[in-house]
């Protein structure tokens, strides 16, 4: 499978990532070899196999849902880069 | 002799005899540090004043009933520690101090072991040699010009050098044990479910698990048994009873079975590593056992399923790293979405970056079915291998790796020959199953890994097999010289 630049920047930009024009021209060319490889698969018939997701066979769990003590507010913002009168602090979103 | 090299159940003798204090031990295990850390670079944190002070704290308490009580251990810096910076040694999260502690932590605290410091790893674990760390690469103590393996290279690496009496990992696709083979200690991946992974940071969470790094197999026993159990606050862990593993430390492998899978010695592996792997196969013979050629025919289709699951599984956990609630934020952006991609774009490396790509990829609309699907299908077929031989055999013997440890630099610029380096490890988690990694010879003076695997859920006989061996070989007590 070869991919494209222009591939590689629609994927970046779903994965809300930059790429300068070198990493774009090197991500194009190890994405195409490591797909390449991950064709093979194709090797293997698979029309009736199920799909594992997942090991161990859980379904939904549930618990009680009683009231805890959660984090004192202060802990949850402690590693907030930027933070104010108690909130996170994001860059405005909504237009003028 | 030096105090830290002691294993647990060595020191915990000393500290039960009040012969040591946990103090010295902690202090001896810090001083070591202080004389190889410039050489090996297994640590991110050093947490000196605090190890100390909790050492003296369990002194003057004086009771050390639990095996790990005053204990010196090394965390993957991808498991939480209150207080405690835990990075993933991305620069993304370089000033991250968690709030809160994982599971394993608690338990290991409410043993009153003591923390010493967060180990060095490829960033967020991606990666099979610590070089994808966001800070700097560890070395492996017994030739400081080669990679220690990865990712848990900094847990493995600390303990091979002394550095602590023992550490845990993580192991998403070999990342304990193959670190463990190369740096010639013991490395144990539990059953996935067996042991919480609350407070690990996810990097594929179907694939995920936290295991002991040691310094020999009774060791590896005693810290399953305090980190083992289910945990409310994870769901996929599983509740089932825990058996005292150390029950399992027995000189036994009479009428055992075990099988030899031909695909993990063919071609790839090195000369050696297969010498290695096939006289331990005649040790274990000579010791009552009974050992098997067998078939895995999908071990190579796994390594590939592997890379689109767990990249698939990484693009969506590590969307959360947006510069907003923790971490590092980027400067100077237009808006909200310009945040998200420069705070993305500059605290990820590039092996990250990589992964992340290949799995937004993988799951992005039209390509779904061709490769996501597709090798979640690939993993029931590798299951499949496994269960079929299960019926038959107790354990799967195997190499760790296909090589020993390999040159630092030696393989960072081809992505698809480092992800070779974990053909051996991979399949054992697409299929869940618990597997260790003990010492069994040296190519070239480099340790070499023997791998035993076992069925779901199966630890006891895996260490029954892990622990025969190594009293009957003496492969573990060679230490590198440093």
């Amino acid at each position: 499978m070869k991919i494209s630049i222009e591939t590689v920047e629609h994927v970046a930009n779903l994965a809300r990532l930059y790429l300068s024009e070198e990493e774009k021209a090197e991500m194009a060319q190890t994405l195409s070899s490591i797909l390449d490889y991950m064709d093979r698969l194709n090797e293997l018939d698979t029309t009736d196999v199920p799909p594992t997701a997942h090991i161990v066979p859980i379904k939904n769990v549930f618990r009680e849902d009683v009231v805890k003590e959660s984090l004192p507010r202060e802990e949850v913002l402690k590693n907030a880069p930027e933070k104010e009168r108690g909130f996170f602090k994001v860059p405005r979103i909504i237009e003028d | 002799m030096n105090l830290s090299e002691l294993t647990i159940h060595e020191a915990h003798e000393l500290l039960s005899k009040k012969e040591i204090s946990s103090e010295e031990l902690t202090k001896a295990v810090l001083d070591r540090i202080d004389k190889v850390e410039e050489d090996i670079k297994a640590f991110l944190t050093i947490d000196k004043e605090r190890a100390l002070e909790i050492s003296k704290k369990v002194d003057k308490e004086g009771d050390f009933s639990n095996p790990l009580a005053g204990i010196p251990v090394a965390i993957k810096d991808n498991i939480c520690t209150k207080d405690l910076k835990t990075t993933c040694a991305s620069k993304i999260l370089a000033n991250f101090v968690p709030p809160y502690d994982a599971t394993v932590c608690e338990k290991l605290k409410s043993e009153k072991a003591v923390i010493i410091g967060k180990t060095n790893m490829d960033e967020f674990a991606m990666g099979s040699s610590t070089e994808n760390s966001g800070f700097f690469a560890t070395r492996n103590p017994w030739d400081v010009d080669r990679v220690p393996g990865g990712s848990s290279g900094g847990s493995a690496a600390a303990v091979a050098a002394d550095e602590c009496i023992f550490a845990l990992g993580s192991d998403t696709g070999g990342s304990i044990r193959q670190p463990a083979s190369y740096c010639g200690v013991v490395g144990l991946k539990p059953t996935y479910g067996r042991v919480s992974r609350y407070g690990l940071v996810a990097y594929a969470s179907s694939l995920d698990q936290i295991g002991p790094i040691t310094k020999d197999v009774r060791d590896c026993a005693i810290v399953l048994n305090a980190i083992a159990g289910w945990d409310e606050k994870d769901s996929t862990s599983v509740n089932l009873p825990v058996p005292d593993f150390t029950k399992s430390l027995v000189e036994d492998v009479k009428g055992m079975k075990m099988g030899l899978p031909k695909e993990y010695l063919g071609e790839g592996i090195e000369p050696e590593v297969r010498e290695a792997v096939l006289s331990a196969a005649r040790v274990f013979e000579n010791l009552g056992a009974s050992v098997e050629e067998i078939s895995l025919p999908h071990t190579e289709y796994a390594l590939w399923a592997y890379y689109i699951i767990a990249p698939a599984e990484a693009s969506s956990n590590l969307a959360r790293y947006d510069g907003i609630r923790y971490g590092v934020r980027a400067k100077d952006s237009d808006d909200l979405i310009d945040l998200y991609k420069k705070t993305r774009s500059e605290g990820f490396g590039r092996e990250v970056k990589r992964r992340i790509m290949l799995g937004t990829y993988a799951l992005s609309s039209g390509y779904y079915d061709a490769y996501y699907l597709k090798a979640q299908k690939v993993r029931t077929l590798v299951k499949a291998d496994f269960d079929r031989a299960f019926e038959k055999y107790d354990v799967i013997i195997a190499p760790t790796a296909p090589t020993p440890a390999f040159r630092i630099g030696e393989k960072t610029g081809d992505p698809l020959k480092m992800y070779m380096s974990d053909v051996c490890t991979i399949p054992v988690n697409m299929a869940g199953l618990p597997a260790i990694s003990i010492p069994c010879g040296f190519s070239g003076g480099l340790p070499v890994g023997l791998q035993i695997i076992g069925k779901p859920f199966d630890e006891a006989t895996v260490i029954r097999a892990a622990y025969t061996f190594e009293q009957a070989t003496d492969f573990n007590t060679k230490k590198p010289a440093l």
